[in-house]
């Protein structure tokens, strides 16, 4: 009996009856997967801070380029279908977990890899440009606060990348035990996340640049 | 998974239903991001309303990733999950539109800090 | 190769700090020295360095945060002397350069590495306890957490003997804290110190939400929860909301000063301003995380001590809960004079003054709990009564100063300075000594020395009315804070009065050292044997004192609230039949937190002195035992029934 079979205990008295708070501690997955989540919204929480203050210092270009100058609409729109679809086939990876299939997995996790890298490779191609034409980090408080927030956000991916390559790992040398399903669980929620951060990132950053 | 749901508590992210339900996410997402795109590029929209449009369609897909992709639910088990999650939104609509308020405000009454330090040299 | 650490690095001439450091070291050493010659290293690495049990974690908190009370008092001693000789043309004996750094260091200190680390080593101890469980929900994070603070709290002590620390106050605000205004390592030693620490603080937060929300013993609804655990909710719910934003804020500081980006800068668009509303949306918060598991102790003891269950649990869970929502909508009060409209410092003024109702809620609730009560006057109830009048006080001069042009007037004033000490000192600090009386016989197995307690107490209380209302008067002459000396020779009596109750503050905490030695020494004549010394009320005065590492043999089951007065009253205790033991299983042992505080110490200190190479090694040594921590399989031991019966039966015999 492990610690998780530990805390499923069943409780007694009938089931329907008790009350959820009443009903003892909580299975580990459930433990872990909301742990997690709550990291998940600190994490949003960390990213509200950056999206204010671009926001606030959006309009701080000290005469240099700003926003509408600077990107490329049909440029962001590919970057945001790369994401879109990794996290479909990030979610065809919880999916053949689940179905506990190693091979369909390691598919799964090569694709949801290969789109999270080309967003990775388009947005650095994209800063790399705008470093090129004058236009880097230390230009303006505005670029200062686009760079942060953007690249907060391409860190996020790398470290979900790197995330995903450990994984991979650890389904191929310890198999689908409950602590690598947790975590898979976990990995999963963080690349859907990413993309809840990059929709406010293209809505606010490059779709409201008009402004 | 059978252990947690008779328990009554639910994990978010763990699928209760199969392609299907990230096939409809994936479709509802590329809608309304092609939609935000096209409403951003558009002139065949009151100008001042796009802004209101763009907030609309991204908290719609915000919302479709949480109910496609996280699969949260209102049902009994993910109480805690959505009042976390309300409690999370609360705090960053505090952070980011309490700093719009405060410093538009402060800028509008002060003098700002460029001119301020040209003033003082 | 060693970035901008040279020779010149170590302040030699200034007589000061080369004591004070020559004094650490020694401290240090002898410590070290004398683990050797005991030969305890095993036994510190095996029982405690690695241990990932939350009663010890609570313990090593509780003792790093008195450590640096220690270190925090001293800055605290030095300033205040020197405004007791620095008036009139005189300059004291420290100068500004150094007093700029004594009072960051204070603040800083004081902050972060004495009350954070205080109330969280009290709910690690308390709150699995009183929950009825056997851990925490993520024990070996727990461990991090704790070390990652002791990581933090090794920085900023190496400032003393390394370079300097801050001269810009406990929050670095910019401009001043630019590269251009502060060239040296003092802000960076506070950046990376406060950011490591920050985030353990964070996963504590996380690891104690989930514990609390998951993890109770069956039969425990959120009705019946106590309120200390309410009170821990609530706080860690806000540490999960706010230091996210601290993070981000400082973030983008190290940004301006490592990568020359351009925030809060006042050049090429920066916006100062904009920090100082970002670290108070974090601010506020943090010192309602600080003063509400405070709030939970006051509320626990009043009631065990009373010997009645507490007056309007419910309105007190609303009322703790409506303060976490409200803490969130006050930050601006922070700011009044820079500038905002008059109807934006209204708002804010306003919310300031509704937070302050659920607060008085509260002060009413702990009032007719005493009311009709069979009231004992134990220490822990000292500090208790001693915080309900001080805090009271405290609220009325924070309701005053949420009052835009009354804070126009008091704005930076020493009467803010004796404010917030008023509620951090008579609040946070109370009720973190309120709750190691109360809980250090279950911690250790017997009780602290009464006499001894009670002297602690009262220099204490009359230390601080000493120490902090001249502040008051001084403020509302015009004294401002963060003066290294002043010209008007009117305001030296009154400082000098504030010395006096500074040394009686130094004597409440050498009592408070006696105490612990004297009640040590005499251990074998106060042991508690019962486990449940005060005549408690929750869970964790249903076992025994220390507790066994599983916490509890057989999982209780909650019939109602103040479930331990429940089972007494029912007379569950004395049912003899034994029951059928079990195996537990505990999580085992890991060194990975000390290893990975380790690693982000190295990369701190390689980070704030440029050390690129070592910095790399630093991350890359994270990285690795992250990863090789992921392997780990195997990371439960099992405790057989049979050692849980063998001690049960020896504790009944006994």
């Amino acid at each position: 009996m492990s610690l998780a079979d530990d805390l499923t205990r069943p409780v007694e008295g009938d089931e329907d009856t008790t009350p959820y708070s009443e009903r003892g501690p909580a299975p580990i997955d459930v433990v872990a997967g909301f742990g997690f989540w709550l990291f998940l919204l600190s994490d949003i929480v960390m990213f509200s801070a950056l999206f204010a203050a671009y926001a606030v210092l959006a309009d701080h270009t000290a005469g240099g380029p700003d926003g509408l100058k600077l990107f490329n609409r049909g440029y962001v729109l590919i970057e945001t279908m790369c994401l879109l679809f990794s996290s479909f086939t990030c979610g065809m990876c919880s999916l053949a977990m689940e179905r506990r299939s190693a091979g369909a997995f390691h598919l799964w996790a090569l694709v949801t890899i290969l789109l999270g890298g080309a967003f990775l490779g388009l947005e650095i191609a994209e800063f790399s440009r705008m470093i090129a034409e004058d236009a880097g980090p230390t230009r303006s408080a505005f670029l200062s606060a686009f760079f942060t927030l953007v690249g907060t956000h391409g860190l996020h991916v790398t470290l979900g990348l790197l995330w995903f390559v450990s994984m991979m790992a650890q389904v191929a040398t310890l198999g689908f035990q409950p602590v690598v399903m947790r975590r898979l669980r976990c990995l999963t929620l963080f690349w859907h996340a990413l993309d809840i951060v990059w929709i406010g990132v293209f809505t606010i950053v490059y779709l409201g640049a008009r402004w | 998974m059978t252990e947690s749901s008779s328990k009554g508590h639910r994990t978010p992210g763990k699928p209760h239903s199969g392609v299907l339900t990230y096939l409809a996410g994936l479709g509802f997402a590329i809608v309304l991001t092609l939609a935000s795109f096209w409403a951003a590029g558009t002139n065949a929209i009151w100008e001042p309303a796009v802004p209101i449009l763009l907030a609309a369609l991204a908290i719609g897909q915000m919302g479709v990733h949480v109910v496609f992709f996280f699969h949260l639910s209102s049902g009994p088990g993910d109480t805690n999950n959505l009042l976390a999650l309300i409690f999370g939104v609360f705090v960053v609509g505090l952070v980011v539109f309490g700093s719009i308020l405060i410093m538009s405000n402060l800028d509008a009454n002060m003098v700002p800090m460029d001119k301020l330090m040209k003033m003082q040299r | 190769m060693f970035g901008k650490l040279t020779w010149d690095a170590i302040p030699f001439t200034q007589p000061i700090p080369m004591a004070a450091s020559l004094g650490v070291i020694l401290v240090i050493g002898a410590i070290i020295a004398l683990v050797l010659w005991k030969g305890w290293t095993r036994y510190l690495w095996d029982e405690w360095i690695t241990s990932v049990d939350h009663k010890r974690l609570g313990v090593m908190y509780a003792l790093l945060a008195l450590v640096m009370l220690i270190r925090g008092f001293v800055d605290a001693l030095m300033m205040r002397s020197q405004l007791a000789i620095a008036a009139g043309g005189a300059q004291g004996y420290l100068p500004p350069e150094h007093y700029n750094q004594i009072f960051s260091a204070h603040g800083t200190i004081m902050i972060f590495f004495v009350a954070m680390p205080f109330v969280i080593g009290l709910m690690n101890f308390a709150v699995p306890l009183q929950l009825g469980i056997r851990d925490v929900a993520f024990p070996v994070l727990n461990s991090v957490s704790f070390w990652l603070t002791a990581s933090g709290v090794l920085l900023v002590n190496l400032s003393l003997v390394l370079g300097s620390f801050a001269r810009t106050g406990w929050l670095v605000y910019p401009p001043l804290s630019e590269l251009a205004y502060s060239p040296d390592v003092g802000v960076d030693y506070y950046l990376w110190a406060v950011q490591i620490s920050g985030v353990g603080t964070l996963l504590t937060g996380i690891n104690f939400t989930t514990t609390i929300l998951k993890l109770r013993a069956p039969g425990m609804g959120y009705g019946r929860m106590p309120i200390f655990c309410w009170t821990a909710l609530a706080s860690n719910l806000l540490i999960v909301a706010a230091f996210p934003i601290l993070t981000a804020t400082l973030a983008m500081l190290l940004l301006d000063r490592y990568l020359g980006f351009h925030f809060f800068t006042t050049d090429a668009g920066g916006h100062a301003m904009m920090y100082i509303n970002l670290i108070w949306a974090w601010g506020h918060p943090e010192v309602y995380i600080l003063i509400l598991p405070a709030f939970g102790v006051f509320s626990e003891v009043i009631a065990t001590f009373s010997g009645k269950p507490l007056f309007g649990y419910r309105s007190m869970v609303a009322a703790t809960l409506a303060i976490c929502v409200l803490s969130f909508m006050v930050w601006l009060h922070h700011f009044f004079t820079m500038g905002s409209g008059a109807d934006v410092n209204a708002f804010f003024g306003v919310m300031t003054m509704i937070i302050a109702v659920p607060t008085g809620v509260k002060v009413f609730n702990w009032l007719f709990t005493l009311y009709g009560g069979r009231v004992r006057f134990a220490t822990p109830l000292l500090w208790t009564l001693g915080f309900m009048c001080t805090f009271v006080i405290g609220g009325m001069t924070g309701v005053l100063l949420s009052i835009p042009p009354a804070d126009f007037v008091l704005h930076n004033s020493l009467f803010l300075v004796a404010h917030f000490h008023n509620v951090i000192i008579g609040g946070v600090l109370f009720g973190a000594f309120a709750g190691y009386i109360y809980w250090f016989p279950k911690a250790f197995g017997f009780t602290l020395d009464e006499r001894l307690g009670k002297a602690a107490f009262w220099c204490w209380l009359v230390g601080f009315y000493l120490a902090f209302m001249p502040l008051y008067a001084l403020g509302l002459m015009g004294a401002t804070r963060r003066m290294q000396h002043y010209h008007e020779t009117g305001w030296q009596p009154l400082m000098l009065v504030a010395m006096a109750g500074a040394l009686v503050i130094l004597a409440g905490i050498v009592l408070i050292g006696l105490q612990l030695y004297v009640s040590i020494r005499s251990r074998t004549s106060r042991l508690d044997r019962t486990g449940d010394p005060w005549n408690g009320r929750t869970l964790e005065w249903s076992i025994p004192s220390p507790p066994p590492p599983w916490n509890f043999s057989v999982e209780p089951r909650v019939q109602g609230a103040d479930a331990y007065w429940g089972m007494k009253q029912a007379g569950k205790e004395a049912a003899a039949q034994e029951p059928q033991w079990q195996d537990i299983h505990l999580p085992r042992s890991t060194p990975v937190g000390v290893v990975l505080a380790f690693f982000a110490t190295f990369f701190g200190f390689a980070m704030i002195w440029h050390i690129w190479w070592l910095a790399i090694a630093g991350l890359a040594g994270l990285t690795v035992t992250a990863l090789v921590h992921a392997w780990r399989v195997d990371s439960e031991i099992t405790v057989p029934a049979l050692q849980i019966g063998e001690y049960e039966r020896r504790r009944r015999n006994t």
